[in-house]
């Protein structure tokens, strides 16, 4: 059999495997960064079809969190408040003005307002509202100074690298449930101190935490 | 035996050709991220309103605690508005009906229950003060009802407060009105001293 290939192929053979071997952890590395960082618009704000702002309703008018999210300490998800709710105020504030037309629209011909998605957390993660409230993690720790937003967006990457971070060590994040909607709120300078109190004091289960099974089912 | 090694690599380099052929034509999908299933609030094109969420069926029953009870939910007996709070009053009752109040009451009704709140500074019509005689006089049942079923101008509340944090709500609205017209006699012995040092203080 004559030879197909003078020696030096042999070089040339080589270093496609080794620039193979390269290749695939350069795919890994840029993957992984590609799926930590994709779909997570930090700080973009989204659109909406009605220009609802926190700044003036949670920041300037002062009203809580749960008034209009009122699900939120017993549910999963924090609800979007219906239509009703806003007509609860502007069926007398503010009445006609063309801010307010698409609210007026949907109560009177009894269709959902198609507010435009802010967060979307993947199908397989099973995030539970109610279950954070109730152990002190505060609004603004995920969904920074909502009552400072003139639009809205998301505060926080809410990749499973920044999850962890809290799963990992809650004791740097918690404070008393009393706090938990006051957004304003500053951690004391002996955090850790207060986070391993609350831990002990609201049950928390740090081993199981990080654990895969927490999030996802 | 260098032919041989050339082989071996030569095997090595086409596994990977075909490994990388298969990451390659594979592709990603995101089909994990987006499951077939309406989560919530996720639009439907089966419904004409264009969401996944579907209406309760009328005539649904509640199987939320205490919904059976009928007096409970409704606030009313065959003698019309309770008078009488159909539950225990407890400090814990009152504290919940204060943090339920200053939530969904307060923007209107003010922390204080004059009717002067932040929404009512905003442009609307003042609702009655919780410390007019005629709401003095109003029984316990008379709030819940309220809340329940909207009053005049304000819509109704059921939706997003609990028939049990509306009792809790209606239990505190009496404690307000009772602390607009609370004598230093009302205030027990052990702290009447506290406060009123604490008024000196004010002055």
């Amino acid at each position: 059999m004559p030879q197909y290939f003078p020696p030096n192929a042999n070089a040339f053979a080589r270093w496609t495997v080794y620039g193979g071997i390269l290749f695939v952890v350069l795919l890994a590395v840029s993957l992984t960064v590609f799926a930590r960082t994709t779909n997570n618009r930090v700080r973009v704000p989204v659109e909406q079809p009605i220009a609802f702002q926190h700044s003036l309703h949670a920041g300037e008018l002062g009203i809580d969190c749960r008034y209009c999210h009122s699900s939120v300490e017993v549910a999963a998800a924090a609800n979007i408040p219906p239509t009703e709710t806003c007509m609860t105020c502007h069926s007398q504030i503010r009445v006609g003005t063309p801010q307010l037309a698409g609210v007026y629209a949907s109560w009177e011909n009894e269709m959902p307002i198609r507010w435009n998605r802010v967060h979307d957390l993947a199908d397989f993660v099973y995030f539970n509202h109610s279950a954070h409230i109730g152990s002190g993690v505060g609004c603004s720790s995920c969904h920074g100074r909502v009552d400072q937003m003139d639009g809205i967006w998301k505060a926080e990457e809410m990749s499973m690298g920044w999850c962890l971070e809290c799963h990992r060590a809650p004791e740097k994040f918690l404070r008393p449930r009393s706090e938990v909607f006051n957004l304003a709120y500053e951690p004391p300078a002996d955090q850790l101190a207060l986070g391993h109190e609350l831990v002990e004091t609201y049950h928390i289960n740090t081993e199981k935490l990080p654990q895969c099974s927490t999030c996802h089912r | 035996m260098r032919r041989e090694r050339s082989t071996t690599w030569r095997n090595i380099a086409s596994s990977c050709g075909i490994i990388f052929l298969t990451l390659a034509l594979s592709a990603c999908g995101r089909n994990m991220f987006d499951q077939p299933k309406a989560e919530l609030y996720e639009a439907s094109p089966y419904f004409s309103d264009g969401s996944s969420a579907r209406p309760l069926v009328e005539g649904t029953v509640s199987r939320q605690r205490g919904s059976i009870d009928a007096t409970y939910v409704s606030g009313q007996d065959e003698n019309g508005l309770l008078s009488e709070l159909p539950i225990p009053v407890s400090l814990g009752l009152l504290q919940r009906g204060q943090e339920r109040y200053n939530i969904y009451c307060s923007p209107c009704h003010n922390y204080s229950g004059d009717g002067q709140g932040m929404i009512v500074q905003r442009g609307f019509p003042s609702p009655t003060s919780f410390h007019d005689q005629r709401l003095r006089d109003a029984t316990v049942g008379y709030f819940y009802n309220a809340m329940t079923n909207g009053f005049g101008r304000m819509l109704s509340y059921a939706s997003r407060i609990p028939p049990e944090d509306r009792w809790a709500i209606a239990a505190y609205i009496r404690a307000l009105q009772l602390s607009q017209y609370a004598t230093l006699e009302d205030v027990p012995e052990d702290i009447r001293l506290e406060l009123l040092q604490s008024q000196g203080a004010i002055r």
